[in-house]
């Protein structure tokens, strides 16, 4: 593959600058992502949460370049792999940027996957389009990627079909297939979402272990906070759009600094609270045609107060080294 | 597979008894006096009557007027025509000329329906689009009585392009104008189902994982989104050969071309119940055994159909 140009390997792995995504539709503009910001470092796994349509998967194809567009725009922000914003490359250098170097895996492995074409037909796709091998050795790797999987039999099954793995297996073959060209950034949109809960563990441990061999940078998108709390490194949480808290995992367990993120974790179910009442977030997202002024979750923040109702909405206030939240009253929250 | 190749061919076997039989009481039911029919204008003395109508067993009842007709078939004897014309040389002659037209129709059809259909899928709501949309629905309005007559005239006499009718044993060239006519009668609905299924099959997750992957947008079309789109499409053109094949009766008229519809309307013309049921005999089979090829081919593009 040739060299993109611009690519300073001391730079940091992938930033996100400013990132607004906007849905031109026959209904209005809906702004899904305003001003999302995150960095991410190799071997690191951070994770974006948030509730459904806040933005998350909209951030995730935002940076692959796979956004459907139209009607989805990318009006403003940078997305910086080492250094090289990735927004201003044409896309045939998009392109091999995709799976060379940052790769992506679906939520549900079962329509993410051709239905027609055999799981190594599609494997070795990759290594035909990419790196010119031939149809003899693409098959060869893409058994050893099945294996690398830990999927039994991998000689056997890789002229199967999607449909006659199970979920699990499933979900294997989006792995392999994303780190078939040994990406140094691995973004997963929900990859256990689909699964049931044993086999959630699993492939979130061929992922955990998987990222530390090649030291390759993860971002997990999910609304899962558990599976959070178990392998991230740090968290960005999203609000309608924007990136509300940023922290390393510990901190924001311990102490959360905004009350969306106070309030997902109070939303919890706990085995010690059995019985009571479970604490819920009242109100919805707000639709993305029509964000409130101001902090975007003002109307359902127990928090607010004039300040939080009015423009500008509050700027990313360091709360400590490492640490953001866009609250006007983070201080308030955090309980000090 | 295998098993299912038998169980269809069994299932054709039955079907194609109901088929004839169903073809023949219709027949039987129609005839008020081949004989005068036979003979048009002319009387016909009583002696001439009887030997032919103790020749074709027409003083019979049904039952046994379809028994011999079917004691004839499975010997391979398709019998005589009432002209004492032998039908067996009849479809041989007619058969391989309407099986060029319908062949020709079919790929013509198919090329035109699934590229425009792709492109216009590609581009929704571009000029092309609007503009095929607009002529399909006019094609869909025409009937075929209408669209053949107007297209000799048109290009085969006005504009000269064509040779306005093709005569004995045509030639390709020849055939191509009433294969034009003829794909038009399906060309529309096989160009909005290709239309519909690679719009949808655009929208799809694994479009998105395919462009995940790297792969170029002509990649991405015509390797994955192709394939799959193509499914409804190919059954839609199986069932289309029956729509072919009725087509052809028309379109043979027209341009007199000397193949199965052409001799199919004399045979109903004349009240000729045995070659009426000859060729439609044949026309059962052709139409089985292309649905069956149908099937065959769909399992192989989609690996989700198991027959068992």
């Amino acid at each position: 593959m040739d060299v993109l140009p611009g690519v300073d390997p001391r730079a940091p792995l992938l930033e996100v600058n400013d990132l607004h995504v906007e849905f031109r539709t026959r209904d209005g503009v809906a702004k899904a992502v305003n001003g999302a910001n995150f960095w991410l470092s190799p071997g690191e796994t951070l994770a974006i949460l948030g509730e459904s349509g806040c933005g998350k998967s909209v951030t995730a194809q935002a940076i692959m370049g796979i956004l459907d567009s139209p009607p989805g725009f990318i009006t403003k922000g940078e997305v910086r792999y080492r250094g090289l914003d990735l927004l201003t490359l044409s896309e045939a250098q998009r392109r091999k940027v995709r799976a060379n170097k940052i790769a992506m895996i679906f939520q549900d492995a079962l329509s993410a996957l051709n239905p027609v074409y055999s799981v190594g037909f599609q494997l070795g796709e990759l290594f035909r389009m990419h790196r010119g091998m031939s149809r003899a050795d693409a098959k060869k790797r893409s058994v050893e990627l099945l294996d690398l999987v830990k999927i039994p039999a991998a000689r056997s099954r890789i002229n199967d079909y999607p449909h006659q793995f199970s979920g699990g297996m499933r979900q294997r073959v989006m792995i392999a297939m994303a780190l078939a060209l040994d990406p140094e950034v691995l973004i997963a949109d929900e990859p256990t979402t689909a699964l049931d809960v044993t086999v959630q563990a699993q492939i979130m441990g061929l992922l955990a272990d998987l990222q530390r061999e090649r030291n390759m940078g993860l971002i997990l998108i999910t609304h899962d906070m558990g599976v959070v709390a178990d392998v991230a490194d740090r968290i960005s949480v999203m609000y309608a759009g924007k990136v509300v808290e940023e922290a390393p995992v510990y901190d924001i367990y311990a102490k959360p600094a905004h009350p969306y993120t106070r309030a997902l974790l109070e939303s919890i179910p706990r085995l010690d609270m059995k019985g009571q009442q479970l604490n819920v977030i009242r109100g919805l997202p707000p639709a993305l045609t029509d964000v409130p002024k101001g902090c975007a979750f003002n109307p359902r923040c127990r928090f607010a107060k004039d300040p939080c109702r009015s423009d500008p909405p509050p700027p990313a206030y360091a709360v400590a080294p490492h640490r953001t939240a866009r609250c006007h009253f983070f201080r308030e929250v955090l309980g000090e | 597979m295998f098993r299912y190749i038998v169980r269809r061919l069994l299932q054709m076997v039955l079907t194609f008894f109901g088929a004839t039989f169903v073809v023949f009481a219709l027949v039987f039911a129609n005839q008020d006096d081949p004989l005068q029919a036979l003979a048009g204008e002319r009387p016909i003395t009583e002696s001439q009557r009887l030997a032919l109508t103790e020749r074709y067993h027409l003083d019979e009842g049904f039952f046994t007027q379809y028994g011999y007709y079917m004691k004839g078939l499975l010997t391979g004897d398709f019998g005589e025509s009432l002209t004492q014309r032998k039908i067996a040389d009849l479809l041989a002659d007619a058969w391989p000329t309407t099986a060029r037209l319908a062949l020709l129709a079919l790929v013509i059809a198919a090329v035109i329906a699934i590229s425009a259909g792709v492109f216009s899928a590609l581009r929704r709501g571009g000029v092309f689009d609007n503009v095929t949309l607009v002529a399909t629905l006019i094609i869909l309005a025409m009937p075929i009585v209408v669209i053949a007559p107007l297209a000799q005239l048109v290009f085969g006499i006005q504009l000269g392009w064509f040779p306005p009718t093709s005569g004995a044993d045509p030639s390709l060239w020849a055939l191509f104008l009433p294969a034009l006519v003829l794909a038009s009668s399906v060309l529309a609905t096989q160009l909005r189902v290709t239309r519909t299924s690679v719009a949808e099959n655009l929208r799809s997750d694994y479009v998105r994982t395919a462009r995940a992957k790297g792969l170029s947008y002509r990649r991405v079309v015509s390797v994955h989104v192709l394939r799959n789109s193509l499914i409804p499409v190919i059954t839609l053109i199986g069932v289309d050969l029956g729509q072919l094949m009725a087509g052809a009766i028309v379109t043979e008229g027209v341009f007199n071309i000397p193949g199965v519809g052409f001799n199919l309307v004399r045979a109903i013309r004349t009240e000729d119940g045995p070659l009426v049921v000859g060729f439609v005999s044949v026309l059962v089979i052709v139409f089985l055994v292309v649905n069956l090829l149908v099937d065959l081919l769909y399992a192989a593009l989609d690996p989700r159909i198991r027959y068992e």
